[in-house]
């Protein structure tokens, strides 16, 4: 087996284990990564909304906000899990295109 | 680390916007002399590696969550100028697509991560493993040492660039603007969780990879000079 497979095999280990990822930080009760608390989060914890920030806050709905389908926040771990999966794939995917068409646009064999 | 919109004020996101683009235009630039087109799927791999890498969130128990980014260990595999490349288009998506890191922010986090982390933990990995085959015991702590400090160094210029804003940006009745905690909380909170937790997180999935990828005769980067 030539080592890109092996590397690609270790990735796809990695996406099905993803959910750890989820799990765990549920489990410990933790918070979101300091300085990355939503804006309801910030509010209680400063106990104001910075007023740029609330604006900028709002600047970008991303499709697939924190690996996850809208709708499904209370959909409990099991959903969420299935969802980060998904997210996981699709990052992978458009990142390995992304970088193979850089390469093959811009990399001329430097062999 | 992924900055969120707002949290940074416009002027300093467009201060940092223009600093990198210099930056990529040199990685683009030397990635494109330097790199072989074999080389080219590991680069995608990396990248996509440190994309899934980022997702395992390691929790501290009631408090915070952090993980591992592999800029550094991308940086030790394929050089420093090519990680950035791969860590940047991994903040891209992430920020476009899961809103991991803010649009705005994008200049900032790739500073901290795609330019910082890995150059920082590339060129003390290269200090400590000088004069050393890279499959020597010497080498494989250095990446990890590397990568532990990359990563920590990474955090420590996002805490200062979100202790900043408060000082620089509010309003008239004293309120800030975007991010508002203090230099003096921000920085000791980023610094102390990833010198404590997730830069040994780091460290540890670096030292892993660089010495599975030394037993499979990896071709490691060298860089022109050594």
């Amino acid at each position: 087996m030539t080592l890109i497979k092996k590397l690609c095999f270790g990735l796809a280990a990695l996406v099905f284990l993803s959910p750890l990822g989820l799990i765990f930080p549920a489990c410990f009760k933790a918070c979101p990564a300091w300085g990355e608390w939503g804006t309801g989060e910030l509010q209680k914890m400063a106990g104001y909304l910075p007023q740029g920030l609330a604006q900028m806050s709002e600047l970008w709905k991303a499709p697939m906000p924190d690996y996850a389908f809208k709708g499904w926040e209370a959909k409990g771990l099991a959903h969420l899990s299935l969802a980060y999966i998904i997210a996981a794939i699709t990052g992978i995917a458009l990142i390995i295109g992304i970088i193979l068409l850089l390469g093959k646009i811009f990399v001329k064999d430097n062999d | 680390m992924h900055i969120p919109d707002g949290y940074l004020s416009p002027q300093t996101c467009g201060v940092f916007a223009v600093v990198m683009v210099p930056i990529w235009t040199a990685a683009s630039k030397i990635v494109k002399k330097t790199l072989k087109a074999r080389q080219v799927p590991f680069l995608a791999i990396g990248a996509a590696f440190s994309f899934v890498i980022m997702m395992f969130n390691v929790p501290i128990p009631g408090g915070s969550t952090g993980h591992a980014v592999g800029g550094v260990l991308i940086a030790i595999l394929l050089g420093p100028w090519a990680a950035c490349i791969a860590i940047t288009v991994a903040l891209v998506i992430q920020a476009l697509l899961f809103g991991d890191g803010g649009i705005t922010a994008i200049g900032a986090n790739c500073f901290n991560m795609a330019f910082l982390m890995p150059f920082t933990g590339y060129y003390t990995y290269k200090l400590i493993c000088a004069g050393h085959p890279i499959g020597s015991k010497r080498c494989i702590v250095a990446a990890g040492i590397g990568a532990y400090i990359g990563i920590c160094f990474a955090a420590f210029m996002a805490g200062v660039e979100l202790g900043i804003q408060p000082l620089l940006f509010h309003a008239s009745n004293g309120q800030a603007l975007y991010c508002p905690y203090r230099i003096n909380v921000a920085v000791p909170a980023m610094a102390a969780e990833y010198l404590l937790l997730f830069g040994w997180v780091e460290l540890i999935v670096t030292t892993l990879v660089v010495k599975y990828l030394q037993k499979q005769n990896f071709v490691f980067y060298k860089s022109d000079k050594s």
